[in-house]
């Protein structure tokens, strides 16, 4: 007979090997994170899942709109000042769904927060100031150097402007809330004064005013401090915006257009704000600009230099095409393009989240345990292979997670847990289905070199289709489900790729390179292969004692035999 | 031990053969009363959904000290309205309420924290609304018509549309088997759940998957031989890869319950045990559909062929020959009942070793 003719064993175990350290060092190179992050069901913390709906009966969702959404949506989470804060799309057109997760804070704050539709109002200035608080530095030498503390930077002024309720809330990191007031009291221009905008917490929006109220607010890039009388308009009152390059202009503007209050508004506050002066830094107050403002931030201050009578308006600045486009965007969906319905809302305390993990793991290893004793128990030096085979596994696993994390941002949830221990059985069912083929081949009585080659051949085909099937599962599972069935859906399906790799490059030849040794040519009863266990000559010898059961055994399909024949 | 390998060998060889396909009528009458039983349950008693599906709120203290009477008494009065307690082995108490807006829910958590002497932030929340079960449910409809579609066609060109349909058959009779004990124990339907039934589809077609494999193996060039019927052949190879299935369904289900006493006994009722349970009870019903259901369907399909009907009359003609001359020589086929039996079936045995042993042959040949 001729030699097993299968590519060379040594060079996959070493391929194999190159393929691991490459992970490891991918995964654990140094000055990168290399932990696996973990979903909020393992590490504690709140997520929303938010169904988006078109604010227009019957209309359908658009992915600007949702692209458009999310981003507002991550401006106010980050307003919240939580590091790692997720906000992702799953699915897309009219069943998608906007999923908001964010680790270890209160729920109501989240969900009142995401909920909401983004406020966007026109206010006109009263009053604009340099960014760093400017009310007595000599009172505290700290003051400038807090700036950079943010935690601190807050309590320290609203301190001074003897506003100190929220102090607390400010210690954990969060931004200040807005400082609004009835009326421009001394009071409020005091904490006005007193805001910080050079930190960044006081800019990043997120935190929706009241039209109603007077508001100190900072500039989005946090260059300028605004006071800013009640909204004239409010977002909703803008019925289009766009980008726009005028014919002979020098840059790109935005046309806006209102509705019929919308442009009464406009008419009576361009003709009050043209008349009045000029505005700049500390200059007059009140002065003859607006303010378009997202969420509590400044984004725009365009000046009025006319009134405005016929409803639709050009704000001129010497725009860049993308600066045009995002403008008209905001003004145009800043009342967020659809309204959002919470329609899951879970918290998980951290002890919880780490208790599941916890659970997960324990159940996983008595998995593996349980599964190999078992292997080994049946499968003796086969069994070996394959527990060796699942531990390889297991690696690649590992290392492939980490290395997900860090590319794609990949989150282990507890359904993923779910999904890599029930993996576990299939994984090993590759390792059942090859050793099942060697042993068929020794009973047809092939020598044990060859059973190892040719038992891989008839394996391979029904690994690749048993596993195929599997992976389509997966593959069609996260494709088209939302939430966590998705985290599991990946899991499994990884898993199903990672148990081809390891039967192909290492269940294989490993068998092959045992089949090689004197030992287990031998057949010794603990290499799981010996002639004895698995019938041949042998077998008939042994018989006697137990032919009586072996006969009850089989008299059943004897009989049946001969009902056919019959 | 050594005496399930010797089993395995005789399973082999078809020196032992249970006789999962000539008897399938009877495998089939079994199935046919646990699906009535099934599709009754599921008929007069429903399933009992969670509340991603109906809507409402879920708080879960754990550690609580409270009993369940006084979280009920705190929670009712925090609502107004009938709320369901449940208390699990390791000591959460767990509320299950109606509807509630993120900001009555949050109160509540205060209060029952408050009542059961926890800290608010260690108790889990949730909150559904009654629209995100159907979108979960629609979703996991949608992603099952799309993989069976798919899976039919992969099966019919890797295999044939007769081996796509008894995978179908009896996937169906898993996911049905398993839905209906869910409807007569009552057991609760979570999101989890839905995961878990979707993860039987895939396990139940790979179970099968691999039975068929085999049995393919076993027909090849069937008609071009008159020792063994359709339905002999197939049997044959159930029985050969009897042994597999065990294994196989052993190794997968010790996962599975390493998941349920675990999550039993230190966690409770939680996405993991959910899944753990929906997972035995499929994974179970898998394996006895593709050895009960799978085959023996797929033999009832091929044996409507005409040349499979014309390969039994065959097989039948040649046996009775066999049989009329080995009674004339030997005079006492009444004493060697047994004997004459076991002959039959070895020499079934050796025949469908002829049959691939050609392939390895072919091989190396053409290799050098």
């Amino acid at each position: 007979m001729a030699p097993p003719t299968s590519s060379n064993p040594l060079r996959l175990l070493v391929a194999l090997g190159v393929l691991i350290v490459g992970l490891a060092v991918w995964a654990f190179w140094p000055g990168t994170d290399s932990s696996v992050r973990l979903g909020l069901d393992l590490q504690g913390g709140t997520q929303v899942i938010l169904k988006p709906k078109p604010v227009t009966e019957g209309a359908s969702i658009t992915e600007e709109q949702l692209t458009q959404t999310v981003s507002i949506i991550r401006q106010r989470v980050d307003g919240l000042g939580v590091a790692e804060a997720e906000v992702t799309t799953q699915g897309s057109g009219d069943g998608a769904v906007i999923v908001v997760a964010v680790p270890g804070v209160n729920q109501d704050r989240v969900v009142d927060l995401v909920q909401r539709t983004a406020l966007l109002d026109f206010r006109p200035v009263w009053g604009l100031y340099p960014a760093p608080p400017s009310v007595d530095p000599a009172a505290d030498p700290s003051a400038s150097a807090s700036s950079e503390a943010s935690p601190e930077a807050s309590p320290q002024a609203s301190a001074e402007a003897s506003a100190s309720p929220d102090s607390s809330a400010n210690a954990a990191g969060e931004a200040a809330p807005l400082i609004q007031a009835d009326a421009n009291t001394p009071e409020f221009q005091e904490q006005v004064a007193a805001l910080d905008c050079t930190n960044p917490l006081n800019y990043t929006g997120g935190r929706p005013d009241d039209p109603q109220k007077w508001l100190g607010t900072c500039d989005v890039t946090g260059a300028a401090k605004y006071n800013l009388e009640p909204a004239f308009i409010q977002g909703t009152n803008v019925t289009n915006a766009n980008a726009v390059l005028p014919q002979g202009g020098v840059g790109w503007i935005v046309s806006l257009d209102f509705d019929g209050d919308g442009a009464k508004a406009l008419a009576e506050a361009s003709t009050t704000l043209s008349a009045l002066p000029e505005c700049g830094i500390a200059g007059a107050n009140p002065c003859n600009a607006f303010a378009i403002v997202l969420d509590g931030v400044v984004t725009s201050a365009p000046r009025f230099n006319e009134p405005i009578l016929g409803g639709s308006a050009q704000i001129e600045g010497n725009f860049t095409a993308e600066e045009a486009r995002d403008l008209a965007n905001i003004l145009k969906y800043g009342a967020l393009p659809v309204t959002l319905e919470p329609v899951d809302i879970t918290t998980v305390s951290p002890t919880v989240g780490n208790d599941q993990l916890r659970a997960g793991i324990i159940a996983g290893l008595l998995g593996l345990l349980l599964v190999g004793i078992y292997l080994l128990v049946y499968y003796r030096a086969l069994g070996v292979v394959a527990v060796l085979s699942l531990a390889v596994a297991g690696v690649i696993l590992y290392l492939t997670i980490v290395v997900l994390s860090k590319a794609i941002g990949l989150t282990l949830t507890l359904a993923g847990v779910a999904g890599a221990i029930v993996a576990i059985g299939i994984t090993a069912d590759s390792f059942i289905v090859y050793f099942e083929r060697i042993r068929d081949e020794i009973r047809e009585g092939r020598s044990l070199r060859q059973a190892c080659d040719s038992g891989w051949i008839r394996a391979r085909r029904t690994l690749l289709a048993a596993d195929f099937v599997s992976l389509l599962a997966a593959a069609v599972l996260y494709f088209l489900s939302v939430g966590s069935v998705r985290g599991f859906a990946f899991i499994l399906g990884l898993t199903t790729l990672i148990d081809v790799l390891v039967a192909f490059w290492f269940t294989h030849p490993l068998v092959v390179l045992m089949g090689r040794s004197s030992w287990m040519q031998k057949g010794s009863k603990w290499t799981g292969l010996d002639s004895g266990r698995l019938g041949g000559a042998s077998v008939a010898g042994r018989r006697g004692g137990r032919s009586r059961r072996s006969s009850a055994e089989t008299s059943p399909s004897d009989s049946s035999t001969k009902e056919v024949s019959a | 031990m050594s005496r399930i390998g010797n089993l395995g060998h005789r399973l082999y060889a078809g020196e032992v053969s249970y006789d999962f396909v000539e008897r399938r009528k009877r495998w089939y009458a079994i199935s046919a009363i646990i699906l009535l039983l099934a599709v009754g349950a599921l008929l007069f008693r429903g399933l009992n959904f969670g509340i991603e599906f109906r809507g409402g709120a879920d708080f879960s203290l754990p550690n609580a000290t409270c009993s369940v009477e006084d979280a009920r008494t705190t929670a009712e009065e925090a609502t107004g309205a009938q709320v369901i307690v449940t208390e699990t082995a390791s000591g959460t108490v767990r509320v299950q309420t109606e509807e509630l807006t993120a900001a009555a829910s949050s109160q509540i958590a205060g209060t029952l924290a408050e009542a059961c002497g926890i800290p608010k932030g260690e108790v889990k929340v949730q909150v559904v609304g009654p629209t995100w079960g159907e979108e979960i449910s629609k979703k996991a409809l949608q992603g099952l018509v799309i993989f069976l579609l798919l899976v039919t066609i992969f099966l019919s060109i890797y295999f044939e549309w007769r081996m796509a349909l008894s995978a179908l058959v009896a996937l169906a009779h898993d996911l049905v088997i398993t839905v209906g004990i869910y409807s007569l124990t009552g057991l609760e339907v979570t999101p989890a759940t839905v995961i878990g039934l979707l993860t039987i589809l895939g396990y139940s077609l790979y179970d099968t998957v691999v039975v068929f494999d085999k049995v393919k193996e076993n027909t090849r060039g069937v008609t071009g031989q008159s020792i063994m019927t359709y339905s002999e052949s197939a049997n044959l190879a159930v029985n050969q890869t009897l042994v597999r299935s065990i294994n196989t369904s052993v190794v997968a289900l010790l996962p599975v319950l390493a998941i349920i006493i675990v999550g039993a006994g230190l966690l409770g009722a939680g996405t993991l045990l959910d899944l753990a349970v929906v997972l035995a009870i499929g994974m179970a019903a898998g394996t006895y559909s593709s050895i009960f259901i799978a085959t023996p369907f797929l033999v009832d399909l091929k044996e409507r062929q005409p040349e499979m009907k014309a390969l039994k009359a065959r097989v039948l003609a040649r046996r009775k020959q066999g049989r009329s001359a080995a009674g004339a020589a030997v005079g006492t086929e009444s004493a060697s009942d047994d004997d004459a039996g076991v002959e039959a079936d070895a020499s079934i045995g050796r025949r469908t070793e002829s049959g691939p042993r050609q392939q390895p042959r072919r091989k190396p040949r053409s290799k050098r």
